[in-house]
Formats: C-alpha cells, structure tokens, sequence
C-alpha cells in the first residue's frame, strides 16, 4: 500500500468537504446550526436550566428519617420542584393532566431498607429489598431523558452517601455514578447523543460521492491506475475519520460556547474523539453498502436513510422517550453504544477504563468492523460498476 | 530490416456481453512509438477494446499483452505503463485543473520533483497555466478534455490509450491537442487512439485498423489503404468496406 496514493485520495475527499455546497452544509453547517439552536433553546446559554415539577408519595412507615433525608435531596437538586401528595391517586391525576411530570413513590420499607443495609453493609442477606417507583409523563420528551437520571443518581446518594457506590443494594437504583445533577441542564444530557447523530450523516455524504465518482467515470478511470482497492478504501476511511474528528471539535467549540458544561476531563475527551473515530469507520462501511445499492446519486441519498433513519433514532438523542421494545432494539445499532459510551464519559465524568464504556468501545469497534468489511466485500463485488 | 519489438499484442480477443458479441475474435499487434488508430463507428467496439487493454474489463476469450505483460495475469504492472484518455471526460469537478493532474500524478507515485515538472510542462504544452487555479467544474468543455488527456499523461506512460480524445472539441483545441499527440511520437511513446474523425486519423495515425460489428476489417498505413481501394480518403475506404458511412451512425 502506498501511503502517497492513499493521502491524494483523502485529500480530494477533504477538498470536496470544503468546496461542495452540499458536503459543507451536511457536515459542517447543519451540526453548528443544529448544536447551537439546541444550545441556546436547552443549555445555560439560553437560561435553559429546566425545572420539572415531581410528586413524591411518601409511604415510608419506618421512622421517616430516610424518605424525607431522600426528599430534602431531591429539592436541593433545584432542576426538581418537589410537590408532596398524601396519597398516589392525588399524585397519578396531576401527572395525567400535566401538572407534574413525575411522580416518586416511597415504599412503605423505605427506611428499614436503608438501616438494614447499614446495620450489614457487605452481608445481602439481611438485607430488606425494596423499590422505589417513578411514573413518568411519557409526552414530556425531555423529562423522560432527564428525570430518571436524576432521582436515579439523588437515591443513590442519599442511600449509600458519598462512599463508593456497591454494586448492589436492598434499594433499587441504575446508575452507579455520583454526579452534582444540579448543574446540568437539558442540553448537558443530549449533547453525548448529539455527536453520534451528525455523524451518522457521514453515510451520505460516503454514498453520494462513491456513486457520482462512477456516474462520472472517475472510479472507472482511478481503476485504470496502479491504485489497489484497498489503497481507495483506506483513503476512504482516513478522510471520513478526519470529518469525523472534525465534527466533534466543532460540535463541541460552538456546545461549549452556548453553555455545554460537561464532566469529563481531556482523557474523556480523547476517548470520545477515539470512539467516533472508530464509529466514522461504520459510516464508511454503511456508505460502502449504500452505494453498492444505488443505481444513481438521488437514489445513494435514499438508501443512505435506509441505514441512517434506525441509526438515529435507535441509538442517539433521538431515541428519548421510545417505547420499551424501541429501547431494546436501539441495542442492536452501533449508534446506542457510541451515545452511552460518550454520555458516561462526558454526563457521568467516568473513566475510559470503567467496565460499561470498555464494553461499548468494544461492541462498537467489532461491529464497524465487521460492517465496514461487508461494506468492502459487496462494493468490490457489485458496486464499482 | 529489425523486427520491432511489440508494445501491444491481441490475439483472437472476442468480448461478449450476454448474447452481444462487442469484439469478435480481434488480432492486432501495435510496436513500440507506433502511433496506431482504431477507427469505426460508435457501437463498434472500439472503446470495449480500449476497456480490455487497460484491465477495465476481461476479455471472454483470447489473450492481451500490453507492454510485454498479460493484463489478466499482470494487471498492476500493465497499468504502471499506461495512462488512459476516456471518451468521456472524467475529473473532479471540485479540484482545479492543477489538482486533477496533480491527483493522477500522485496515483501513479510520482516523485514531487517529477510530478512539479510534469505537471507544470502539460498545462503549459496543453494552454491551460493560465486556468490551472480555477475548478474544473468551471471550465469549458474543450478545457475539460485537454484536462482529461492531461491527467492520462502526466506520468509520462509508455503506452497511452486515447479514447476519442478530441471529440466535441472546437477546431483550435482539436489542433493544439494533435500538436501534442505528435509530440508523443517524437517522444517514442505509444499511442493506441480511437477516433471516428477520419482527418484526424489520416493526419495522425502511422497505421489504422478499421473495426466494425467487433471485427477488424481493415488495417494498414492510412495512404496505403487509400491507395488499395483508391479512395481520396478514409471515409471512402469505410463506404467501400461496408457500404455505409462511418458517421452515418455517430
């Protein structure tokens, strides 16, 4: 493979970035205009800080030092205004009409549940298991992303306080990490999600040029130089890393401009920058396949959305709010393993070496891989003709 | 008189697509520095021929050696010698002229010393330095073509497919392109050019083969082919030879 055929394919690709109305709007343009409306509609920028509105039933009939130690949590978060109902049909008719957009139930072993974990902390046994329940205004997009994060990580804190969080309790709860939610605002929680979405897009723009480059006789007449396959494929996939790449930094340049405050550190950063690198080579691939299929360049667009549209609302900020059996489905897109492992770097500040993001860097470097390499095959089979 | 030594050697190539048979049972041997023209009208398989020698398309049958190597067997390095002139202008319509030519340079590995030189001699040689800046989307279709040829050729190939390379060009492109086809000639290169212009194969071509429905019909030096059908030109060889018109059909 020489390096020099591979880098003056790159290079043209990168031009056409730069000089093609089209490319530059997908890729650079639609990602800023996009990142700052949301910024400035739901980030600090826009005074976006929310406040939602939550019901709490309290039936904790043991001693109530636990439920109201977990309430008075819960209304320092400032993003939750807790109202409290004496009983949960009160509650349930407020969420129905719109008043409130959760409601918490306290179960009645609430604090017995507490103490007895900490009367044996590292003994399940005598533990008194219990759940707390959370009803949720499913039309409320944004408060089904957020509030369950919210009350999720406020119990925990509360519960086990500020020691490191065990991996499991008598009092049900999700995720593991202590975050200051406070200071979070809607944006904070949807932008990890938002640097998977845009570049999803890369499939387009990867179809549409290996399709007009055929239409035009250019691939045709790239074949007729001692350029390999794979020598093509490589430039491919350097040049859509390096949109890649760019994307991030300029999602994240105008994010933080309209008030993106996120958690992690320059390590967090990196790896996010590694994970979407890894993700562009999927594109690529899907691009591969879509252009295998598409007879012509309007045709690439919509097969492009065949791949982009499950992608998207699967696995991004989109797939806020979807139904159970779309939240299991959105496991089987690679998308839904980039967001999760950006949310827990950039949302929940965690380590790049913490189990949960390892796996989702795994699972979405196999998968590019083998989607990149089926791409690969059925493009040298059927598509450069 | 010394043998020359062979630059192209086809020997009994058919190509069918499906039931089509596009060449049929074609034999041609092209020396080194000939300057060679494959006459016909459209659909007459000219450009299918051009498509097996530069390894675009196998031939169904037959075999095809190009600069001593088998293009089935050796593709890669029967590519390293040639530089190919499509009948339809391919280039990038974002890159300037400049980086168009400096892409297939960098293609053919070219060295940056070598690839300034050449680079720069083509666009001057083919009249286009004053344009080289500017995007290839925006030129005229004669600038388009001269660009076309530019980037078959920048790597100095030893043998150049020429497919149709002055179509749709205007009277003075067409010259400044045959000028430097010549030029090509002094240089020893080999030139396998396509043409349904019968002046400008009478003008140009050391011998002619004229191909139709896939079969090689005729071949010879243009004044000798002349000469044995006493025709004043090569149109008039064609009408002898199949009782139509070469450009009845273009």
């Amino acid at each position: 493979m020489k390096l020099q055929r591979v880098a003056a394919l790159a290079k043209k690709n990168l031009l056409a970035l730069v000089r093609e109305p089209g490319a530059l709007f997908m890729l650079v343009l639609f990602p800023v205009i996009a990142t700052m409306a949301f910024g400035l509609s739901f980030g600090a920028a826009g005074n976006g800080q929310p406040t939602y509105q939550i019901g709490v039933v309290n039936e904790d009939l043991s001693g109530m030092m636990w439920s109201q130690y977990l309430i008075g949590n819960l209304s320092e978060t400032v993003i939750l205004k807790v109202q409290n109902y004496s009983d949960d049909d009160a509650a349930q008719s407020d969420l129905s009409q719109g008043r409130i957009q959760a409601v918490l139930i306290i179960p009645d072993d609430f604090g017995l549940s507490c103490d007895s974990f900490w009367d044996s902390p590292i003994d399940p046994s005598r533990w008194i298991n219990t759940t707390v329940t959370l009803f949720l205004d499913s039309g409320s997009l944004f408060a089904t992303q957020a509030i369950p994060t919210i009350v999720q990580q406020t119990l925990s804190a509360s519960v086990y306080g500020i020691q490191p969080t065990p991996t499991s309790g008598p009092v049900s709860m999700g995720s593991p990490s202590l975050v200051d939610v406070s200071k979070l605002t809607t944006f904070d929680y949807f932008a990890p999600g938002f640097f998977a979405f845009f570049a999803i897009f890369l499939i387009m723009t990867v179809s549409q040029s290996l399709v007009f480059e055929r239409e035009k006789g250019l691939l045709r007449r790239i074949r007729t130089t001692p350029t390999s396959s794979s020598e093509f494929i490589a430039s491919q996939a350097v040049s859509n890393m390096v949109i890649a790449m760019l994307q991030v930094a300029i999602v994240f340049i105008i994010a933080t401009l309209v008030g993106y405050r996120p958690l992690g550190d320059a390590t967090s950063f990196a790896s996010a920058f590694i994970v979407l690198s890894i993700f562009s080579l999927c594109c690529v691939g899907f691009g591969l396949i879509a252009a295998t299929l598409a007879k012509s360049s309007g045709a690439a667009t919509g097969i492009s959305f065949i791949f982009i549209m499950p992608l998207m609302f699967l696995g991004t900020f989109v797939s806020v709010g979807l139904s159970a059996i779309a939240k299991e489905a959105g496991k089987f897109v690679p998308s839904y393993y980039v967001t999760d492992a950006l949310t827990s770097l950039l949302l929940r500040g965690a380590p790049v070496t913490s189990p949960t993001i390892l796996l989702d860097i795994l699972v979405v470097t196999i998968y590019s891989m083998i989607v990149l390499m089926l791409g690969i095959v059925l493009y040298g089979k059927y598509g450069k003709t | 008189m010394a043998l020359k030594e062979a630059a192209i050697v086809i020997e009994n190539m058919i190509k069918k697509f499906g039931d089509v048979t596009a060449v049929d049972g074609l034999s041609l041997t092209v020396d080194r520095g000939e300057l060679f023209g494959l006459l016909g009208p459209n659909g007459a398989g000219k450009t299918t021929t051009i498509n097996i020698l530069c390894g675009l398309l196998e031939p169904t049958s037959g075999s095809v050696v190009v600069g001593g190597y088998d293009v089935r067997k050796e593709p890669s390095k029967a590519k390293k010698l040639i530089g190919v002139s499509p009948q339809e202008t391919a280039v990038y319509p974002h890159l300037t002229g400049k980086e168009n030519i400096e892409l297939f340079a960098n293609l053919h590995a070219m060295s940056s010393e070598e690839l300034k030189k050449n680079v720069d001699g083509l666009l001057q040689k083919l009249g286009l330095r004053d344009y080289a800046k500017r995007q290839a989307g925006k030129y005229s279709g004669g600038m388009m073509r001269r660009i076309n040829l530019a980037m078959a050729l920048v790597h100095d190939p030893e043998i150049a497919f020429l497919d149709e390379p002055t179509v749709g060009m205007d009277p003075q492109s067409r010259r400044a392109v045959w000028d430097f086809i010549r030029e090509l000639k002094k240089q020893n290169k080999t030139v396998l050019l396509t043409t349904h212009y019968m002046e400008e194969a009478e003008e140009l071509c050391d011998r002619v083969g004229i191909i139709d429905n896939g079969k090689l019909i005729s071949l010879g030096p243009p004044q000798q082919l002349k000469k044995q059908f006493n025709a004043r030109n090569l149109e008039e060889v064609f009408l002898q030879l199949t009782g139509r018109r070469i450009r009845e059909e273009v």
